[in-house]
């Protein structure tokens, strides 16, 4: 049995039908990019996962298990915006994740333990390179320090499944590079599954091991709504990316997007 | 020669152009005042300074015959006292059932809707039942700047709550919080400064209902005193009375400014000088 099964899953808001017939299995300790046009249900996929929504039909095991219906430890999220906490610095914001488990009444912990966590929590720092901004608020943070500090805030948990959505986006391409050195290694050291969307087809090749392109299979002009997406592609890809057919296959998906 | 929408003060001239309105208007009212009192000498609109400085004198700084008290200070701090506590009460009453319902789809669906149309009753209208039922005393004065000022901050908390981004309140249950968690390590922390900010907006209606509430049934305070210096036509002490009780709603508002700076300095970056 898979790690993540996705059985026949359906979603719709409404009368908008976003998502259809979604039919996958996802092994331990693979990289998913997810590629596809805006409004196609990327975020909306992302979000079953994280139990923010529920699925229309159909169902998502993990281990063999149905999935919360609401966001747990088990699965830690990065969003291109707003993931980490304003009022905290560096260093409390990632203690704080264990704060929350070990501290359930008063939210705060002290003495020894408050030491633990404060090792665990610098070493995870330093392994997003955020050390020297120890004692800053996010507010004195750029864009990318945001997101290494959003990811180690996530490890923090070592969680089973690690959710990006378009966790790059706002980051200009010399930091961008910086950050997929930074995620290709926290994902080979902490053998974690990744979901990651992103708009740019090349970083998908670049770090997946496995890539989904969404798209719709069904067009009814008269009725856009009417039909959802599906995952029309599904490569594996040479993990590490950089394989000479890279080109081919995105000429060969941009080729298919141009013929409807 | 830049926009006029670009072209910032020097410090020099920010300094001068501050001052500028207050002295203009005290100039006038020397004038203004001179003016009337060359005329009729008993003329009691427009006291002189002197006159004002003899009311201060008398009221702040010699104590009643009869009581061994000093008025002003003894108004000052009634006033105070009754306004300090009913701002309290609401600020503490606001913030915790802004934050239920902001947090809790099930206490919003039951209590957003009521405290929507509890807000819109005009607490002035419902002044007589609060005598009626709380009595003439402090209960009934404190209980109006409540019923005036809680609705408000309620309504701004919860609104402040859910304007929340989402994304920080799944990160932290990603993060393994409870709800009671999210609510005292992540809302109650970024709410506390907005809270602040809330209850220096309110602090102009509840002087206004304070003052009201005063000047109907009241043994003391400076409402009281302002209505009943009125049947004299004491403007000599009615506007020190003023001038002071816009000098402590100043006061008030200056330190909850600094003390909100002062504790959530994340929360001021980027806000305009
Ligand atoms: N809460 C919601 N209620 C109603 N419709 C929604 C909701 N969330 C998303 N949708 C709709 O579902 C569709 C898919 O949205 P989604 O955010 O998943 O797209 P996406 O692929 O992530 O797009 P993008 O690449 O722009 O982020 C859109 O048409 C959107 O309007
Ligand atoms: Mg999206």
């Amino acid at each position: 049995m898979s790690f993540l099964t996705i059985n026949n899953l359906w979603k719709s808001y409404g009368d908008v039908q976003v998502l259809e017939r979604i039919n996958l299995s996802v092994e331990q300790g693979e990289f998913v990019s997810m590629v596809g046009a805006s409004g196609c249900g990327k975020s909306t996929f992302l979000n079953m996962l994280l139990g923010k929504e529920q699925a229309t039909r159909g169902q998502i095991l993990l281990e063999g298990n149905m999935l919360k219906q609401e966001p747990d430890e088990e699965r830690g999220i990065v969003f291109q915006r707003y993931s980490v906490f304003p009022h905290l610095n560096v260093l409390q914001n990632v203690m704080i994740a264990d704060e929350f488990t070990e501290a359930k009444i008063l939210g705060w912990v002290l003495g020894s333990k408050r030491k633990l966590i404060k090792e665990k929590a610098l070493a995870f720092i330093d392994a997003v390179g955020l050390t020297p901004a120890l004692k800053k608020y996010p507010h004195e943070l750029s864009g990318g320090m945001q997101q290494r500090l959003a990811i180690a805030q996530a490890l923090m948990k070592a969680p089973k499944i690690l959710l990006l959505d378009e966790p790059f986006g706002a980051l200009d391409p010399g930091i961008r590079a910086d950050m997929h050195q930074l995620i290709r290694d926290i994902w080979k050291k902490n053998k974690l599954t990744i979901f990651m969307v992103t708009h740019d087809i090349k970083e998908g090749f670049e770090l997946g091991s496995r890539l989904w392109v969404f798209d719709k299979v069904r067009h009814d002009p008269h009725a856009p709504n009417m039909y959802g997406a599906r995952v029309t592609y599904d490569l594996a890809l040479n993990t590490g990316g950089q394989s000479a057919d890279i080109n081919n296959i995105v000429a060969e998906i941009n080729q298919h997007e141009k013929n409807k | 020669m830049k926009r006029l929408m670009n072209i910032e003060p020097s410090p020099v001239v920010k300094v001068f152009l501050t001052m500028l309105p207050f002295v203009i208007a005290v100039v006038v009212y020397w004038l203004a005042s001179e003016a009337r009192l060359s005329e009729n000498p008993n003329d009691k609109l427009l006291p002189s300074f002197t006159q004002i400085a003899a009311a201060v004198e008398r009221y702040a700084f010699v104590e009643n015959k009869r009581t061994g008290e000093y008025l002003f200070w003894q108004d000052s701090a009634a006033s105070l006292w009754r306004i300090g506590l009913g701002i309290g009460i609401s600020a503490c009453v606001g913030l915790v059932v802004g934050m239920l319902n902001g947090l809790l789809p099930m206490v919003r669906a039951g209590l957003s809707p009521f405290i929507t149309i509890l807000s819109l009753i005009p607490p002035m209208a419902i002044l007589p039942i609060l005598f009626i039922t709380f009595g003439l005393d402090e209960l009934a004065k404190v209980m109006l700047i409540i019923i005036g000022t809680a609705p408000v901050i309620m309504r701004d908390m919860q609104s402040q709550v859910t304007q929340l981004p989402r994304e920080q309140l799944i990160k932290a249950q990603t993060l393994g919080a409870s709800t009671w968690l999210v609510a005292i390590r992540v809302v109650l922390p970024q709410i506390l400064p907005r809270l602040l900010a809330s209850v220096r907006l309110t602090l102009g209606a509840a002087w206004l209902f304070l003052i009201a509430a005063e000047a109907i049934a009241a043994q003391e305070g400076l409402g009281y005193r302002i209505f009943l210096v009125r049947r004299y036509m004491s403007m000599d002490v009615i506007l020190p009375y003023v001038i002071w009780i816009t000098s402590l709603a100043f006061a008030m508002d200056f330190s909850l400014k600094k003390l909100s700076m002062l504790c959530f300095p994340w929360f001021h970056q980027g806000e305009a000088k």
